[in-house]
């Protein structure tokens, strides 16, 4: 078994290989940089150091969003175009709950992973340990961060916050949350790769074909033209 | 025995998810485009979020079809041809990032290619090509008179300065209440009318091989806006048949002093507005006569985003040498001219 797990779903790029019971290797950047240039060159140096090759894999497990959108895709494409090609599962994970996984094991309580959507919105869900098992509390939605914050004021138990972006809304958890708002290391706001090698380790495949990145969001476009054709049809 | 070659072509710039398999740089093994036009049009143009979107849900199903069409596997490709660019960035970057995966996972070479040398060696797959030639390059974005001395080697001594041809087309479609995509309604109307309407004709400055269509677009806006005001109508049909004729006058006149300058033994006729049959009639009544000059024009499945016409031009570049590493990227705004000696 050695699974390559893909994550460019947001500033961090993120790329492991998982073998067994043990991590094989690891490269993680947090820059902002394209990611089309340097994930295949990412999986490949690898690889190669690892001294594996692409047919040795027997399934690709990828970081399905939310994030960019554009980053999202380009990490879902290579996935299912491998997993397609080798002929080996592929199986996609929440970017969220792989940040909530590498920060969250050991602590007691709610984890809430978020990602900086603008405009005052953060991409985010809630998430906990549970017996050594991740569960999902609140699924990962779009959400202004003023109200996720008031909403989880109301909760009885610690909230731990992580992700890179936590600077930008920091002062307006710490104030709405209070003292139940915990928010975690530097060093655990980068997601890693090997946990999402590993939240994929014992899932079932998807069909490869119909495999789609999840947005969260419509397109704008798309959005305005419902909203446009729903006013039309009631009136 | 030679072995034969086999080019797998990917190209996904705007709102077509293409794959083809071309045998030896000029037969077709696979051909096989999803086309998304009925999701865009519903908002009257291509919407680049939604094309990179539907580009994801088509690339591997495109890929197995050709694959398919072709009853070849990876063993048998000697390389991945991709369009590298022009287009809309997040739609060439699906079939980018496709096309590096498939060729890491098989070890196989990556060959970039440039769109319009793409719609070029469209017409390859149609007839040897003979050079020096000539290509006109008329599409949604681009109006290019591309000279040719030899494969591979691309030199624009004409171009657009605005808007492309078929984008003109697009617009003064709109203005005449007309569905997206408007250049095949404008075609089919332009032949229903005269083109009684005076409409002006862009030549620019003495002996320039470039184009310009956005005031041509400004007077037929005109001409509706003031017409409406005097409480007049113009038949659209007449109106869609002058701007056909400028557009058409421009294009013939300009090709064909350069046909004659270049002293060219083909010309080349490339891209989505090929398929217009009124620029098709006026190319061939004013060429099909000259014995010394052989016009190309592809047929309409060629004419349009295809992926053959990529892995024929990918094949050209593979014997050239040309290769591009895992780091390849999307280049939306792509010089023809950079693999150029
Ligand atoms: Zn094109």
């Amino acid at each position: 078994m050695t699974i390559l797990a893909i994550d460019t779903s947001n500033y961090a790029l993120g790329v492991s290989l998982l073998e067994e019971n043990q991590v094989l290797g690891e490269y993680i950047t947090n820059l902002k940089k394209n990611h089309s240039v340097r994930i295949m060159p990412a999986i490949q140096t690898l690889m190669k150091d690892c001294e594996r090759v692409p047919g040795d894999l027997t399934k690709i497990v990828v970081a399905k969003g939310p994030g960019s959108y554009t980053g999202v895709r380009i990490g879902v494409t290579i996935a299912k175009t491998l997993a397609w090609t080798l002929n080996i599962p592929l199986v996609g994970i929440s970017s969220l709950e792989t940040l909530a996984s590498g920060a969250g094991r050991y602590f007691d309580g709610f984890v809430s992973p978020l990602f900086d959507a603008r405009r005052g919105q953060v991409y985010t869900g809630l998430y906990q340990f549970e017996n050594g098992q991740l569960s999902v509390v609140e699924q990962d939605q779009l959400v202004m961060a003023v109200d996720w914050a008031a909403k989880l004021a109301e909760m009885t138990k610690p909230i731990l916050f992580v992700g890179n972006d936590l600077p930008i809304h920091q002062s307006k958890l710490e104030e709405v949350v209070g003292p139940k708002a915990f928010f975690a290391s530097i060093t655990e706001h980068n997601p890693r790769p090997s946990e999402l090698a590993l939240l994929g380790r014992n899932k079932d495949g998807e069909d490869v074909h119909t495999f789609v990145p999840n947005y969260i969001r419509l397109a704008e476009a798309e959005a305005k033209w419902l909203e446009a054709k729903g006013k039309n049809s009631n009136g | 025995m030679i072995k034969d070659q086999y080019i797998l072509g990917i190209e996904t710039s705007c709102d077509e998810t293409a794959v083809a398999i071309i045998k030896n740089g000029r037969e077709i093994a696979a051909n096989v485009v999803a086309s998304q036009i009925e999701s865009h049009k519903r908002f009257g143009g291509v919407v680049p979020e939604i094309a990179s979107r539907h580009h994801v849900e088509q690339m591997t199903i495109v890929i197995q079809e050709a694959l398919n069409q072709a009853d070849l596997t990876f063993a048998e490709i000697d390389a991945i041809a991709v369009t590298e660019g022009p287009g809309l960035v997040g739609a060439l970057l699906i079939g980018v990032n496709a096309a590096k995966a498939l060729a890491f996972a098989h070890n196989i070479p990556l060959v970039p290619v440039h769109h319009i040398a793409g719609h070029i060696y469209a017409n390859r797959l149609v007839t040897e090509m003979k050079f020096p030639l000539l290509a006109l390059v008329v599409s949604g974005g681009h109006t290019e008179l591309v000279y040719m001395k030899e494969h591979g080697h691309f030199e624009v001594i004409g171009e657009t300065r605005d808007d492309a041809a078929g984008e003109a087309y697009d617009k003064v479609a709109r203005t005449l209440n007309m569905p997206y995509p408007g250049g095949p309604h404008i075609d089919r109307l332009a032949h229903e009318g005269s083109p009684t309407i005076d409409l002006p004709r862009a030549w620019l400055e003495e002996g320039s091989y470039d184009f310009s269509f956005s005031g041509l677009k400004s007077a037929v806006i005109n001409t509706v806006h003031n017409a409406e005001q005097r409480g007049e109508t113009i038949a659209p049909e007449d109106l869609a048949a002058s701007f056909q004729a400028s557009v058409i006058e421009v294009l013939v006149k300009k090709t064909e002093r350069a046909v004659a300058e270049y002293g060219v033994k083909q010309l080349l006729v490339a891209g989505g507005v090929a398929a217009n049959k009124g620029l098709r009639s006026a190319l061939e009544k004013t060429f099909s006569e000259k014995t010394d000059l052989e016009l190309v024009i592809p047929p309409l499945s060629l004419c349009t985003d295809n992926a053959a016409m990529i892995a024929a031009a990918g094949s050209i570049m593979f014997e050239k040498g040309i290769r591009a590493g895992l780091s390849l990227n999307a280049n939306p705004g792509l010089d023809i001219e950079i693999y150029n000696d």
